[in-house]
């Protein structure tokens, strides 16, 4: 049996711990395989580009993938924009390995997200906070990151979504039988994840964080807020030496909780991705409101 | 001499350490994650989970562990490795990545992604030799969960083969393949037992392998 929720969980499960790192190139995938990232994600342009660049953000080109699909030997995810189950059609026939529905390219849907049960490829989607995180499971998400806000190289909302995300499952956890009935009215999520989740105490599939992670500090903070494992977009290639910098964000990764690690592989990593400041960065250009 | 509550760590650069934590916990060992050859140096079984492989071999190598390891594994350390942890006991890997290491605990050769991408990832039952609790009755099924899975494509002599793909017509070009194997004290499965032990659904890998960790 292929494409069962054990198989789709499993995958994001063999990859905790790990660094997922957005790629343009198959020179950058090979990049990003050498530095130890467990998978790498298929992009015309990264984050920060599309942003600069402005206009509709879709799916890669087909090429595109193929060419990062032949460069290396570890996963390889792709973007499917929100609610467009054509494109994630594309992307499952490609055999790409992780399809992330995502508020980084343009929605093609207001009102609905893809069907995910509906395909064998599994699906990541990101979540501000635990009610948006169990609406995506119940739609057959298999993995769940942070949205943070891509292409800023500032970590501020992931940070928020990982806190939100720990927070809300905390205060499940506490609740009898019929408290949580209004919490799942007020969660607008199903009320048996609900359940399944506060006997749980953690998602029933993996949480990673993703949204602009620059530094190896960074990547430690969000696996001490409780994250499984961290993407990483512009942070990498758009920083003085890729290389070196992807990495340390690896080790880093592993190591999060020994400061004297990360401290080491913080040095002389050279400039980081310069960043934006979410107070320039007005409503309407921000992705985390994208998704319902 | 048999050791009446072990120390079984496993180890914790990446992957799916928290289900092989779980499914240990499960047999009456005292579990450990492991990320430094003073841990390392502590046990008296060490798992090598899922993940990925790749990574894994690099992180080895980066923080000083290959070396311990190998000298450990050769000195007859009990290991059980699942899926990448398999490719690290295999003694040559194909379609690996360039200087991937490996332990070469288990005198065979494998194939990475054998079955192909996620979208052939499956799961079905096996039959595995050895999981039985030593009575007449035919042990159940296992149920293998195959991600991104390899295949072992060849053994040496010493290797004891203890379960393949099922000769089925689904199965295609996979039907026949070594899927689990053991050699002395090292014993390895392309699958994941560990995602259904964690939910306390089927402990009997991790338990043929504690059963190894105590008699050794």
């Amino acid at each position: 049996m292929t494409g069962t929720a054990r198989v789709k969980r499993g995958m994001a499960e063999m990859l905790k711990g790990g660094v997922i790192m957005d790629v343009v190139t198959p020179e950058q995938a090979k990049i990003a395989e050498d530095a130890g990232a467990v998978a790498v994600m298929a992009l015309e342009r990264v984050p920060a580009d599309i942003r600069a660049q402005g206009g509709v953000a879709r799916m890669s080109d087909p090429d595109m993938i193929d060419g990062i699909i032949d460069a290396v030997s570890i996963p390889v995810m792709a973007k499917a924009r929100i609610g467009h189950f054509a494109e994630a059609q594309v992307l499952q026939s490609l055999g790409v390995d992780y399809v992330d529905e995502s508020e980084v390219l343009t929605p093609a849907d207001e009102a609905h997200h893809i069907d995910k049960w509906a395909y064998t490829v599994p699906f990541v989607c990101g979540a501000t906070n635990l009610g948006e995180a169990l609406r995506r499971i119940a739609e057959g998400a298999a993995m769940i990151r942070s949205k943070g806000e891509a292409g800023t190289g500032n970590v501020v909302e992931a940070t928020r979504h990982m806190r939100q995300i720990r927070a809300d499952l905390r205060r499940l956890t506490v609740l009898d039988e019929e408290e949580l009935y209004a919490a799942a009215k007020e969660l607008r999520a199903p009320v048996e994840l609900v359940r399944e989740v506060a006997s749980l105490g953690k998602l029933p599939v993996v949480l990673f964080t993703a949204g602009g992670i620059a530094t190896p500090a960074d990547a430690a903070m969000m696996m001490q807020l409780g994250a499984e494992g961290v993407f990483v977009g512009s942070g990498i290639f758009k920083s003085g030496d890729p290389a070196r910098r992807a990495e340390a964000i690896v080790k880093a990764t592993t190591f999060h909780d020994d400061a004297d690690v990360v401290a080491k592989v913080s040095r002389g990593l050279g400039e980081a991705i310069v960043g934006i400041n979410l107070s320039d960065l007005p409503e309407e250009r921000r992705y985390a409101s994208r998704g319902w | 001499m048999s050791i009446a509550q072990p120390v079984v760590g496993v180890l914790a650069l990446q992957g799916d350490v928290r289900e092989h934590l779980l499914a240990l916990a499960e047999q009456d060992v005292v579990a450990r994650p492991v990320r430094r050859a003073e841990e390392l140096a502590e046990v008296h079984g060490l798992v090598l989970p899922g993940g990925e492989s790749t990574t894994m071999s690099r992180l080895l190598e980066t923080f000083e562990l290959l070396e311990p390891l190998r000298d450990r594994v050769a000195a007859g350390l009990p290991v059980y490795g699942s899926c990448a942890g398999m490719i690290l006991l295999a003694q040559e890997v194909l379609d690996g990545r360039e200087g991937q290491h490996t332990l070469g605990a288990i005198d065979m050769v494998v194939r990475r992604n054998a079955f192909g991408r996620q979208v052939d990832s499956f799961e079905a039952d096996l039959d595995f030799a050895g999981l039985g609790s030593g009575g007449d009755a035919e042990p159940a099924p296992l149920r293998a969960v195959f991600i991104r899975a390899p295949w072992v494509e060849s053994v040496g002599d010493r290797v004891e083969v203890l379960a393949r793909v099922p000769e089925i017509p689904a199965a295609g070009p996979a039907a026949g393949r070594v899927v689990a194997v053991r050699q002395g004290n090292a014993l390895a499965t392309a699958f994941h037992p560990e995602l259904l032990a964690a939910d306390g659904r089927d402990g009997r890998v991790h338990e043929l392998f504690v059963r190894t960790v105590r008699e050794a």
